[in-house]
């Protein structure tokens, strides 16, 4: 029983890893890749925390083979920051107090990201339904939507 | 212990002849959005996976000659609503792919893996059934197609034979006029399985309906075409009795179950309410408003 | 003591100092972190709901390759029935030793019965299955009203009620006057009964530990708890190892809730790592959270309440029996002690049943009890409101506890803050608001009010200065709620500098002093009394080193600004020195410039809110929607007023998640039947609308920033508030949770006035 060798890129940077056939992608992100950023909630897709971009489309790294990476693209929350520079997102997450105990920030974050990516001007409702597969228990959502509306206002701005 | 192989062939004719040596241990890898979670959960235990996300005929979406379309069996939700056109010729088919589960899974989930785990109640059977989809399937025995109401054969059961491989769904061309729609009933805003589901699509002239057909997702053990809810629907202005002649033929298609989702009675009832809603939606649509 | 009002950085909403960590995915919560040679631990638990363990065989699972130990009770330290209880909190080691793993019976689908350490996961997992257990299946009872039949399967045979083995633990009751004489003075009497089931407190981050045992027996052990003293302590009652031998280290925590002030994981991680002389490591699946730990109680409680026409309450009675699952000790003292004390009831009987049944032991959740109590009572209030042609508020002001008031858990009312939520709901934007137009579906408005007890306790702190004349703050309590942020702002005001100066950090059990658990809603308050005289003593070093330094007597000195000041021309005309100044010389001067403080914290008062709740009814369907909600609260001082909103908004949607769609759903064969995210439907995005919160502050006159608990009371009345604003919309009552679209239907479909379950 040997271990798959998978190349691919992570935030940019070109990674190797080894792991089990059946390992997902949150597993060797958590693992061998040393990246646990991304969280483990619920491991069926149902809360977000695992959330990363493939090819720059918002997926549920618990529900993607890590073999499935080779040769793609993956996007965590750890490249979402440039070196000491935040993204907007996560700046205005700090101002707002868009998290409480921080386990669902990361998803939400690259969730939210992914959203002013392909939306720049969200309305509140299309907030709500893009970010309903990332489940929050502490916040109530109310300050994580009016974070991610703020931010994409500023961001127009710019 | 993991003696699984993950295979990721490039060329249809690799993936079937792999697909079929691996008899009942092979499993078909499009989005993984059903797949993964059966493995986690000990439901499945596939010995070789076979995805198919690097075969062309696969993901790709397109017009047929007679202007109807072809979507590959592995296209995404996310993908299928970013093409020019798909959703306005077929936006109840579009939502329909598009309310299973989460954004992060339309990133992934394929209206083929939709109908291959053949839920009862996967979201985008009954529109695809309602707009008279076609799915070829192609094994060691050659290449065939089938209504795709013909396909899901019971609760994760479908009628593909051993080794054959979903490969698109072809949609018929549309007429003016038409148009369709998708509505479900869950409990919360998002994220629920379906409790009921149901897919119009309709063709009007002049107010009056011309063609109609109407699937029904949730309330059997496998997706319906009510074809008696068409007929009342077929010649009528969408008057209220008509609608209602449609949805008593939804609540009696019902074979439901009480379950963690929902009741008999309130499926049941439920069918009623959501073949109006849908109609009228497909209707406005149809008749371009 | 005087409470500073012309505040810089108290009610300021500063960045909170965990905040960079946790936005940027560094933060390390306890399935983050691995150890040199780690392997992995996983559980073996019983299918069934009860049974008798005849025997256990781990050979073969032993002789798996890769395994490097098992464990089973014969590990676990028994705390004999027969020996009578040993308390650890509110935690009886008698029950917490076979909640861990069972002993001679498996008492609930999902009862650990053994565990194995091995070098993957997966190996871990296949080891389980090859452990052989014989049981013998037991007839099992999972609702209270069948526990509660006398022909009831019982779960402990020692256990009796009236004489008799029985599934009733405990009873507990709160007396007031003479209801039966109150009742006689009622012109209306309403008397309900409620049911609701159990719901989970949903935390995102599944129970995970890491632990390390030396061959010398001391222990290191990484986990997300909501007590890492608790967490020593039980593991070192439940494995035998001292405690001074065990560091136990908070892990940054994704959500407790009330359910990680216990332990499932750790003692039994432990015992492998001794065993296996290696660290192992152990993270609960989702599917085993939802089964094998604590949701709170389903209920079943039953009240009446009694009042004059001219509105005054005489009497009420409230009988609450709540689900204590496989163990006894439901949180009976919050739905008995909590559910009518926002009001003066001169007459008053409130009795609370533990009961037991097989399904997995309570843990607490969220201002435990006070909400299924709540439910009922303020439910009932509605009604009287109603049949009194009262506004509710109003009736609530008629009625409201105030100073002076003695409360049916026995103490007499200090200044409180009731009255103040409802009439700051009356005044709110809100309640003035029109309800607007459904389109055709009916809108409806509810209120309703609750309390919790709130709590002090034992608290540790250190506030120490580093040499380049920055501070770091030391606590004791893992930080569930933005305790941290308060923190910073507290001590930046004390010491009158910039809050980014100051890093707030939580101790572990070898680098702080003992600190109760992180739950009651003490944790701003106790730390924020030890930080604050710790403080106050820093200040008071360096205005001696000042004092030294200009040759005057430390009374003739006052730090303001950060930096120290002559009090007075008369002192002498001395330029400020500042903190950096003071720490630069602090060598030269006598030392390190710091101090620690730990006491059993007191004064904490009880917190009130009052909610309105605005719902919109799909009635085709039976779906409600929350479309509005205003949360007040009567805060004490809001010293992060976005982290002390986010504690209303949290409970809120938590509480609208138990009243529309939360519930345990059970198979024929007991067990659950949707242990995930997907079937366990808690609120996502979507479901809710923004939830506005009114803080009233009343500080509390016995704590040095004025601060009372603020974490539980959010969601207390919010399945009442709902409830009533579905009966505004639609002219039903609702006596069951949750209120979900097949059971609204049902009711709407009946034409009943009032829906029974």
């Amino acid at each position: 029983m040997a271990k798959v060798h998978v190349t691919t890129s992570i935030n940019g940077e070109p990674m190797e890893f080894l792991c089990e056939p059946n390992d997902t992608m949150l597993d060797a992100l958590r693992g061998p890749l040393g990246l646990t950023g991304s969280k483990e909630g619920c491991a069926s897709g149902d809360c977000g925390a695992c959330s990363i971009t493939l090819d720059d489309r918002l997926v549920c790294s618990c529900l993607m083979l890590a073999v499935e990476s080779e040769g793609h693209e993956i996007g965590t929350i750890e490249g979402m920051a440039n070196g000491e520079h935040l993204h907007p997102l996560q700046q205005k997450f700090l101002e707002m107090a868009a998290l409480q105990c921080g386990i669902c920030t990361s998803g939400m974050l690259v969730a939210s990201a992914a959203l002013l990516k392909k939306n720049p001007e969200p309305s509140e409702e299309e907030v709500r339904f893009w970010l309903a597969g990332n489940l929050c228990r502490c916040t109530g959502y109310d300050k994580i939507v009016r974070a991610v509306m703020e931010t994409a206002q500023e961001m127009r701005a710019q | 212990m993991t003696e699984l192989r993950y295979l990721a062939p490039a060329t249809l004719d690799e993936a079937i002849g792999a697909f079929a040596k691996a008899g009942s241990a092979g499993r078909i890898l499009a989005g993984g959005t059903d797949l993964l979670v059966q493995m986690r959960s000990g439901v499945l235990k596939p010995g070789v996976i076979v995805d198919i996300k690097k075969i062309p005929e696969m993901m790709g979406i397109e017009q047929t000659a007679d202007g109807g379309f072809r979507i590959g069996a592995a296209v995404s939700g996310m993908a299928l609503a970013e093409h020019d056109t798909f959703g306005k010729i077929w936006p109840g088919v579009l939502e329909a792919v598009n309310l299973i589960g989460s954004k992060q899974v339309q990133g992934r989930a394929s209206a083929g893996g939709n109908l291959c785990n053949g839920s009862p109640a996967g979201d985008s059977v009954p529109a695809m059934v309602a707009a008279g989809a076609v799915v070829t399937v192609q094994g060691p025995n050659g290449r065939r197609d089938i209504k795709v109401e013909d396909v899901p054969a019971g609760p994760g059961r479908t009628n593909l034979k051993p080794g054959e491989i979903l490969l698109s769904f072809t949609l018929p061309p549309r007429p003016s006029g038409s148009s369709d729609a998708y509505l479900r009933m869950i409990p919360r805003t998002e994220m629920d399985i379906a409790v009921v589901g149901v897919g119009v699509s309709l063709a009007m002239k002049d107010g009056t309906v011309t063609a109609a057909r109407v699937g029904l997702g949730a309330v059997a053990p496998t997706v319906l075409l009510v074809e008696d809810a068409a007929k009342a629907l077929i010649g009528s202005k969408l008057d209220d009795a008509a609608l209602a002649k449609a949805a008593a033929a939804c609540s009696a298609a019902c074979r439901p179950i009480d379950d963690k989702r929902g009741t008999i009675a309130y499926r049941i009832r439920v069918a009623g309410v959501l073949l109006k809603r849908t109609a009228a939606i497909a209707a406005q649509r149809a008749q371009g408003k | 003591m005087n409470i500073v009002t012309n505040n810089k950085w108290i009610g300021q909403r500063t960045i909170r100092p965990d905040g960079m960590d946790k936005v940027t995915g560094r933060a390390q919560f306890a399935a983050d972190t691995t150890m040199p040679g780690m392997i992995w631990g996983k559980v073996l638990r019983s299918p069934h709901p009860h049974a008798r363990i005849k025997s256990i065989d781990t050979s073969k699972a032993e002789k798996l390759p890769g395994v490097k130990a098992v464990v089973t009770s014969k590990d676990i330290v028994d705390f004999p029935i027969a020996n009578g209880a040993v308390m650890l909190g509110i935690q009886d080691m008698r029950w917490m030793c076979r909640n861990v793993m069972a002993r001679d019976k498996a008492l609930f689908p999902g009862h650990p019965i053994a565990a194995v350490a091995a070098t993957t996961e997966a190996i871990a997992a296949e080891a389980c299955k090859l452990i052989e257990v014989d049981y013998e299946v037991l007839p099992w009872s999972i609702e209270i009203d069948d526990a509660i039949k006398p022909d009831a399967p019982i779960l402990h045979e020692f256990n009796k009620f009236d004489g008799k083995p029985s599934n009733i633990a405990g009873r507990l009751e709160h007396k007031k006057g003479d209801i039966a004489e109150g009742f006689k003075k009622a012109d209306i009497v309403i008397e309900r009964t409620f049911n609701t089931r159990p719901v989970h407190q949903g935390y995102i981050e599944p129970h995970a530990c890491l632990i390390s045992v030396a061959p010398d027996g001391k222990t290191t052990i990484w986990s997300s708890s909501q007590g890492q003293f608790m967490v020593r302590a039980m593991t070192a009652h439940l494995t035998g190892i001292p405690q001074s031998d065990i560091r136990a280290i908070p892990a940054e925590i994704g959500g407790g809730f009330g359910g990680k002030t216990i332990v499932y994981l750790e003692p039994l991680a432990t015992l492998l790592a001794k065993k296996s002389g290696r660290p192992v490591k152990m993270v609960m699946t989702r599917e085993e959270v939802m089964r094998a730990t604590g949701p709170t109680s389903g209920s079943k409680s039953t009240v009446k309440i009694g009042a004059t026409k001219d509105g005054k309450i005489v009497a009420a009675h409230g009988t609450f029996y709540l689900q204590a699952g496989a163990f006894p000790g439901s949180p009976i003292r919050g739905a008995a002690g909590c559910s009518f004390t926002p009001y003066d009831i001169p007459n008053l009987l409130s009795e609370g049943f533990d009961v037991c049944s097989n399904r997995s032991k309570v843990a607490a959740y969220r201002a435990p009890g006070a909400p299924i109590g709540a439910y009922a009572v303020e439910c009932v209030m509605d009604e009287v409101a109603s049949a009194l042609k009262m506004d509710p508020l109003d009736f609530r002001l008629k009625n409201g506890a105030k100073e002076g008031t003695k409360a049916a858990h026995g103490p007499t009312f200090p200044r409180i803050g009731y009255l103040e939520t409802v009439e700051a709901a009356k005044a709110s934007a809100h309640y003035a608001a029109p309800l607007g137009d459904g389109h055709g579906k009916p809108r409806g408005r509810g209120v309703a009010s609750g309390f919790w007890f709130n709590a002090g306790g034992e608290s540790s702190a250190q506030v120490n200065i580093t040499e380049d004349g920055n501070v770091v703050v030391t606590t004791g309590h893992p930080d569930i709620g933005g305790s941290r942020a308060g923190i910073a702002n507290i001590c930046a005001e004390l010491l009158g500098i910039d809050y980014r100066r100051i890093s707030v950090i939580i101790g572990d059990t070898q680098t702080v002093g003992f600190s109760n658990l992180t739950g009651g809603s003490r944790v701003l308050f106790a730390s924020a009394m030890v930080v604050t005289q710790s403080a106050e003593k820093v200040i008071q070093t360096l205005r001696e080193r000042a004092a030294k330094i200009w040759n005057i007597d430390p009374e003739a000195v006052k730090w303001e600004q950060g930096a120290a000041h002559p009090a007075s021309p008369n002192a002498g005309q001395f330029p400020p020195l500042t903190l950096e100044e003071l720490a630069e010389k602090a060598p030269a001067m006598g030392g390190p410039i710091g101090a620690g403080v730990q006491l059993n914290t007191q004064g904490a008062d009880g917190g009130f809110g009052t909610h309105v709740c605005d719902v919109e009814i799909d009635t085709e369907l039976g779906i409600a929607r929350v479309i509005r909600y205003t949360a007040v609260q009567d805060v004490g001082r809001a010293i992060h007023p976005g982290y002390v909103e986010g504690q209303l908004q949290g409970g809120v949607a938590q509480g609208i998640g138990w009243a529309l769609n939360e519930e345990y759903i059970y198979t024929k064969e007991g067990k659950v039947d949707n242990p995930g995210f997907l079937d366990y439907r808690m609120p996502v995005c979507s479901d809710l609308p923004m939830i506005d919160c009114i803080m009233v502050e009343v500080p509390n006159p016995k704590h040095p920033q004025g601060v009372k608990g603020v974490g539980e009371v959010p969601l207390v009345p919010v399945m009442a508030a709902v409830a009533n604003a579905i009966y505004n919309a639609l002219g039903l009552r609702f006596y069951s949770l949750p209120m979900s679209p097949p059971k609204v239907s049902a009711a709407l479909d009946a034409g009943m006035k009032q829906a029974a379950e």
